[in-house]
């Protein structure tokens, strides 16, 4: 009977496993398709040229690409209204000649009193839009690319570059979801299959040792030793006091009680998930998601500095002197300029002062998606610190990343060198000594 | 029976009891009192070292478990050139009143945080000296006053304004301005208009080390010198690499006709006769040691020598026949020639200008048509004012940035004089030793807060330009002198509106805007010519002066007053701790002055005096105390004292360092004469002077440094340097071909350096660029003496000796190495920067237990100071003895408050270089090779998608080097400038250090080349 019993308890056990087993798999996944769904988030940057759809040139529909993403995005999107209109069919609307002058100073353009102008003025909540001043060749390149994305899904807008952050995300949650997600659907179901055969099995059993009780209850010709046995009850007190049980539960509190005190300690200074309630309720989900805003708009200095910028109270201004201006969160940036006060947001993502990064290395030199490390930005109403910024996790990342070589000269013969020496192993940060000492610490 | 040790034992006081349980002395000093503090009794115990480090663990442990809310501030409205964390460089000028130098400030995130040459400037030519590398310093200086002031009391602007201006409406008498020497055309015409609006103001411009006998003689112009076109230079006194009148220029001047290769064997020759041994001396191929006294009588002979004439005083022998020779040598080059005396006695510096015009040097090497604009000092007109001041002539008086009460002999009589005033202001930026006495504080703005202009030769301007706006509530003094004549004028603008009479008002904007670009320009400014001075005697008047000046009375000592090539005449550099920390070239010695002495006098029976015994130097009636430095190469019979100490209200660093020797000085008819003759009186006291280095010969070890002479560079260039030679079975190798180690493959790149030693004339400007750039702590007097100075690169000094290896078989190797350790009465000098030799097999690398410092794939030794649990196992197998250990939190323990306050306060901390980590106490720390300068070189270039180019990448210390003697590049790439020279210099100068070892350093020195007879003597012993 106690062999049965720890049989029992061994099962119950497997079961917990592969259940907790198949559910974080499960999650993975669904982190991996959360980031898939992509926002701009390369910009010009890592800009490719986008497919010749509408069959303008392709570089021009590339320019264009750019320039809409770094001038455009916030106020509007090709199949949809934002702030202002969908652009959508606007070369079919309108002439060229009637286009130019409007991006150039749309003031103008109202005030002159040409009536398609006013009557789109005044269906915007008669919000001005602001002047660029852009050149005639920029906006017809602008027009060329617009046209060539008439029609596709709103997704589609973040174009090529949403598919590279798919990739750089998708070899993540790989990593994250380790084995499971490989052995894929097939392994959760024939666990399922086992549990539920495994709990018919048990309760056919219980239900045969009491009827087989019940029929034995019923003979009168048992001797005192048959009914002995027979109303035998589990001896609780003896598995309570037995030694080598409580050896076991004891040496398994133990190691638990041990590896939650190295976890707790581990995690000291450890700020993953750091959520802090910023003095402004800056919506990233709104501005980068919904609304498709370039990242380097506001954080203007990711392409070229070690810091990314927090854009300053007038950054913010380029669009909210004109849109939503009634909102209290936007009214605190007011005072603040009316104050000269600057806002003091707090900052999420803190390294160490004796840790040394630079956004630029990553972002234009190694190409990586604002993404990869903050993770799926564009769903996030308040930032959190979705990486956990540890050195491991620093280490890790330039073990299994390769290079962004392509195209860059400073490379070439360093690619050269180890096509040379060993072709098999892809061409690795650490293999260029991005994980020594003084490439972070000094 | 009983047996004793001693005295204290058989007596067995309570002392001897308490102490004979104490086998060691309390060994961790964890609060040490400061030098000149007494000793106190807080020495902690280990246990209670113990207590508090269990304690701290814990507190460290709880409070790391909350992690503390940092802001992300931005700007309200961000200027548009600034991109947070990317440095901007602006140019500008630092020029205090003796030293010019063209500067690029670094800004990062609006502080500027370095000063580097400006290299499109024609006259520093992107070097910078020592004093202007630490002037980064300055305005965070916490010494400075921060607001105006009515006696010492914050005022308001406007008030302080108000009671000036009546003041001035109601002065009676005359009006007194008194500043330094100004070089600034907007400046003056400020003044001017000051000037213009009061009537019988006077202007008085004074140097603190005047040249006013320089100008007497030469028509009334500063000269501008060529040391370039100088195929001999004899200099009587001039210390021009280190402190006369422009070093910078000077020396990048000098260093063009020192440098050597293979195609170019030739050098100038230069013989420097003088008292104390100066950076300069210690550079000269022939030194020739004189009294300040023999002065006169050298340069008579020399005149008599070369244009002829009658009788000169007598000289010694070895100074006589040194005399003969190089006048020979003069007339042989001339127009190739140059003469320079440091003397401010008219009636030499007239000799010596007879001796130039004959030698032809006027239009080659010397140049009065474009003359220097700096040092317009005029003597005579400031004794005149000291007179003036204490007849009560003079009702009011403004001192613009001076302070002649500290830095004038006749300090005592100017400070009767300014309570005699009915008005008294103060230009200053702090409240200094005069500016106490004002009544009204109007302190100016830092230069790296103002805009200002620069003429310091004829035709050649600069600018400055604000990099932060002023910290304090002040104003820019030129400012402060319009709104006081009644304009309202911002300087600014009253400066532009003058440069259009220089750049022209056609297209102003636009070359105004490339003047501010480039900050240097060239045109005629009208105002800048600097006042006519007195004129000059007439040459025979000199001779006859000369010949007349009696020596010095037989027996006494005579007294050279100089300045130091780090604090100077020590004004803000007193408060500045790099500068007082910097290491004399020559003594390397630190925080303070001393008097130098030569060995001679101190061995005497009736002296005995030992290093750190307290003398008392009386002269003029004046008495000041300081300890004794056995200087080799100070003349007999002669001590030298250094100016610019003994500041009393300086700031917490300078204040109370040394004494001040300028009441020392002699005022003469013509001038301020900084010699005397001098009583010296042991007091008994002992003080320790707190140097880096000591007596140290190069003893014939040739693995460190190397030397030989030019005559054998001509012959042979691959003779001249000796390489170490192992034997293996094979024969003599060289040490790198036996090896246990594995060689390390460099793929991308390997950074290496090369120290030209012709061309280091061991300045410091490297020492202090790299402790800017470095974030490295001062560590104070007492720290120094304890042998814990930060500096991550030193420059070593080895004199020669009288004795060499010849010796061994006559006298015995023993007793030859003993007698090689002392340096000779007049040694040759030979400086050499010292760093981490980022070797390839680095002994520190194997014997760390916790790999804090490896190697890296460029060939960098790498430093974590983070993983550093400093065990120090690397100093002690580093054979360099280059790598420093943190003894204390230097930022943070208020022990080191005072000398490191740019780590201690928040207004410090704003100099800080945001890339490199302030190290902590207990971990090891060593030059880096400037690895976040290499860092940002390399992402530059892949942003680019490149690879770096050749020279964009420079650490601090070549970057600062006004010779360039300093070559940093990738020796991986075959085209690169460091690559070249390897390959040319390979078997002929280049070595590495202690190369028998088998280090292989990425440092490579190239061996110095005299231009004299022997590499051992000097030439005298050979004469």
């Amino acid at each position: 009977m106690n062999s049965f019993l720890s049989r029992t308890s061994y099962w119950v056990l497997a079961l917990f496993l592969a259940l907790a087993g198949s559910a974080s798999a499960q999650n993975a996944t669904t982190a991996a398709t959360v980031t898939k769904q992509g926002v701009t988030p390369g910009g010009t940057a890592g800009a490719a040229p986008a497919t010749a759809a509408g069959g303008g040139d392709a570089a021009e529909i590339a320019a264009g690409d750019a320039l809409f993403k770094s001038n455009c995005t916030q106020c509007h999107a090709v199949n949809e209204k934002v702030v202002g209109p969908a652009l959508s069919g606007i070369t079919k609307r309108r002439p060229i000649s009637w286009i130019i002058p409007w991006v150039k100073n749309s003031a103008k353009v109202v005030a002159s009193g040409d009536d398609y102008a006013v009557k789109l003025f005044n269906e915007n909540g008669k919000q001005q839009m602001p002047s660029f001043g852009l050149s005639d060749k920029e906006i017809t390149s602008i027009m060329a690319w617009i046209t060539s994305q008439e029609g596709q899904a709103t997704a589609a807008t973040g174009g090529p570059t949403a598919g590279n952050a798919a990739t750089a995300d998708g070899q993540d949650a790989g990593a994250a979801g380790g084995a499971g997600a490989g052995a894929g659907k097939y392994a959760d179901i024939l666990l399922i299959v086992l549990v539920v055969v495994l709990i018919v099995l048990v309760v056919t059993l219980v239900i045969i040792a009491n009827l087989m009780k019940d029929v034995l209850g019923g003979r009168k010709d048992l001797d005192g030793r048959d009914i002995e046995i027979l109303e035998q009850r589990f001896d609780w007190a003896g598995l309570y006091k037995s030694p080598v049980l409580r050896g076991i539960v004891g040496v398994v509190a133990a190691l638990a009680l041990l590896y939650a005190g190295v976890q707790s300690v581990m995690a000291v200074g450890l700020t993953q998930g750091y959520q802090p309630t910023q003095p402004i309720a800056f919506s990233h989900k709104l501005h980068a998601g919904v609304n498709n805003i370039n990242c380097a708009y506001c954080h203007t200095s990711v392409y070229k500095a070690k810091s990314a910028n927090i854009p300053s109270a007038n950054i913010c201004m380029n669009c909210h002197s004109q849109i939503k201006t009634e909102s209290p969160e936007i009214k605190k940036i007011y005072r603040a300029i009316e104050r000269k006060q600057p806002i003091q947001w707090v900052r999420v993502h803190n390294l160490p002062d004796l840790a040394y990064f630079n956004h630029s290395q990553h972002t234009q030199v190694g190409g990586i998606q604002c993404q990869t490390c903050h993770g799926p930005i564009q769903n996030m109403e308040v930032v959190y610190q979705y990486s956990p910024l540890t050195m491991g996790w620093c280490i890790n990342c330039h073990r299994e990343t390769p290079l962004n070589t392509k195209g860059n000269a400073y490379y070439d013969n360093l690619v050269k060198l180890h096509d040379k020496s060993n072709n098999a192993v892809p061409f690795t940060v650490s293999s260029n000594g991005g994980t020594e000492c003084s490439k972070c610490h000094y | 029976m009983k047996y004793w040790k001693g005295i204290e034992e058989l007596d067995n006081s309570p002392e001897f009891a308490k102490k004979a349980f104490a086998e060691f002395p309390d060994f961790l000093p964890v609060k040490e009192s400061r030098a000149g503090e007494a000793e106190d009794a807080s020495v902690a115990p280990r246990r209670d070292f113990l207590k508090l480090m269990g304690f701290g663990v814990a507190a460290a442990t709880l409070a790391s478990c909350e992690t503390p809310v940092r802001k992300a501030i931005p700007y309200l409205n961000k200027p548009e050139e600034i991109d947070p964390t990317i440095s901007n460089y602006y140019a500008s000028t630092y020029f205090t009143g003796s030293d010019y130098n063209a500067v690029l400030v670094k800004n990062r995130d609006g502080r500027p945080i370095k000063l580097e040459g400006n290299p499109e400037s024609p006259i520093t030519r992107g070097g910078l000296s020592a004093r202007g590398q630490a002037a980064i310093l300055t305005p965070y200086d916490g010494g400075r006053l921060q607001h105006f002031a009515i006696k010492g009391k914050k005022a308001e602007i406007d008030a302080v304004d108000r009671a000036i201006q009546t003041g001035l409406a109601s002065a009676t008498g005359r009006i007194a301005i008194v500043s330094p020497t100004i070089i600034s055309p907007s400046t003056k015409r400020a003044i001017a208009a000051f000037t213009s609006r009061y009537r019988n103001v006077d202007h008085i411009m004074y140097d603190v080390n005047s040249a006013s006998a320089l100008r007497q003689a030469n028509g009334g112009v500063l000269p501008a010198f060529d040391f370039s076109k100088a195929n001999v230079i004899v200099s009587l006194g001039a210390d021009f690499l280190g402190t006369w009148i422009s070093p910078v220029e000077y020396a990048n001047q000098y260093i063009v006709n020192r440098k050597v290769n293979t195609g170019k064997r030739t050098m100038s020759r230069h013989i420097q006769f003088e008292t104390a041994l100066s950076l300069t001396g210690s550079n000269a191929d022939v030194r020739v040691p004189v009294k300040p006294s023999e002065m006169g009588a050298v340069a008579l002979s020399l005149y008599n020598a070369i244009i002829g004439g009658g009788t000169a005083p007598a000289l010694p022998d070895k100074a006589r026949k040194q005399v003969l020779a190089v006048a020979n040598e003069l007339k042989a080059n001339r127009g190739a020639a140059l003469v320079v005396a440091g003397s401010n006695d008219p009636a030499i510096q007239t000799v010596v200008a007879a001796i130039n015009e004959s030698l032809g040097s006027v239009g080659t090497t010397i140049d009065l048509t474009n003359p220097s604009y700096l040092r317009q000092g005029d003597d005579v007109r400031m004794a005149q004012f000291v007179r003036d001041l204490n007849s009560g002539a003079i009702s009011a008086v403004f001192f613009y940035n001076a302070n002649p009460v500290y830095n004038h002999p006749q300090g005592a009589q100017i400070k009767a004089g300014i309570a005699k005033t009915a008005l008294s202001v103060s230009l200053n930026d702090r409240l200094d030793e005069t500016g106490s006495l004002c009544q009204y504080q109007a302190p100016d703005s830092n230069w790296l807060e103002s805009w200002n202009d620069y003429e310091p030769k004829k035709g050649y301007l600069s600018l400055a330009q604000p990099a932060i706006t002023p910290i304090f509530q002040t104003r820019q003094g030129q400012e402060s002198f319009l709104r006081w004549s009644g304009s309202q004028q911002h300087y600014y603008d009253f400066m532009k509106e003058g440069w259009r009479g220089i750049i022209g008002a056609n297209g102003f904007q636009a070359a105004w805007d490339k003047v501010v670009h480039d900050g240097v320009a060239t045109g005629t400014a009208l105002v800048a010519a600097p006042a006519p001075i007195a004129p000059a005697i007439g040459v025979a008047e000199a001779i006859s002066r000369l010949r007349r000046s009696a020596s010095a009375p037989a027996g006494s000592v005579e007294l050279a007053l100089y300045e130091k090539v780090g604090v100077g005449e020590g004004s803000s550099e007193a408060n500045n701790p790099f500068l007082q920390e910097l290491p004399d070239p020559v003594s390397k010695a630190t925080w303070g002055n001393y008097v130098a002495v030569p060995r001679s006098m101190a061995v005497k029976d009736e002296n005995k005096w030992e290093q750190g015994d307290v003398l008392s130097v009386t002269a003029n009636g004046i008495t000041i105390d300081l300890p004794v430095l056995i200087q080799p190469g100070q003349a007999e019979g002669t001590v030298s004292v250094a100016v610019g100490y003994g500041r009393t209200m300086a700031g917490k660093v300078g204040n109370a360092v040394g004494e001040n020797a300028y009441p020392l000085a002699q005022i003469g008819t013509d001038g301020i004469i900084y010699t005397n003759n001098v009583t010296l009186k042991k007091t008994g006291a002992n003080s320790p002077i707190a140097q880096t280095q000591t007596h140290h010969t190069i003893m014939d070890r040739r693995e460190v440094v190397q030397e030989n002479t030019l005559a054998k560079y001509r012959e042979n260039p691959k003779e001249v340097t000796e390489y170490e030679k192992i034997a293996t079975p094979e024969g003599l190798e060289k040490p790198n071909k036996v090896s246990l180690w594995q060689d390390y493959q460099y793929n991308n790149h390997h950074w290496g350096m090369a120290i030209d030693l012709n061309s280091c004339i061991g300045c410091g400007s490297c020492v202090i660029g790299c402790q800017t750039e470095n974030n490295i702590a001062v560590v104070g007097k007492q720290q120094v003496i304890n042998r814990r100075e930060m500096h991550w690169m030193r420059i070593d000094r080895y004199y020669s000796s009288d004795h060499h290896k010849t010796e061994f078989e006559k006298e015995g190797k023993l007793k030859t190495y003993a007698a090689m350790e002392d340096p000779s009465d007049n040694p040759q000098v030979i400086f050499q920067p010292m760093l981490c030799q980022q070797c390839n097999h680095a002994p520190c690398e194997t014997v760390c237990p916790v790999l804090a410092t490896t190697h890296s794939s460029e060939g960098l030794n790498q430093m974590t100071y983070n993983r550093c649990v400093g065990t120090r196992y690397c100093a002690n197998n580093c054979p360099y003895k280059v790598r420093r250990f943190n003894w204390f939190s230097y930022y943070s323990n208020e022990k080191f408050e005072d000398v490191n306050g740019h780590m201690f306060t928040d207004l410090g901390r704003m100099v800080l270089n945001p890339d490199v980590t302030v190290r902590a106490r207990g971990v090891m720390e060593k030059c880096s090779f400037c690895v976040q300068r290499i860092q940002l070189g390399k992402l530059e270039a892949k942003k680019q998608k490149r690879r770096p180019q050749d020279g964009e990448i420079v650490p601090a210390c070549a970057q600062s080097c006004p010779t360039e003697a300093i070559l940093f590049g990738d020796m991986r790439d075959p085209t690169t400038r460091i690559s070249q020279l390897l390959r040319r210099e390979d078997g002929e100068r280049a070595f590495h250090v202690l190369d028998s070892i088998n280090t292989q350093p990425n440092i490579a020195y190239l061996t110095k080349i005299r231009n004299a007879s022997s590499e051992f003597f000097p030439e005298e012993e050979n004469a």
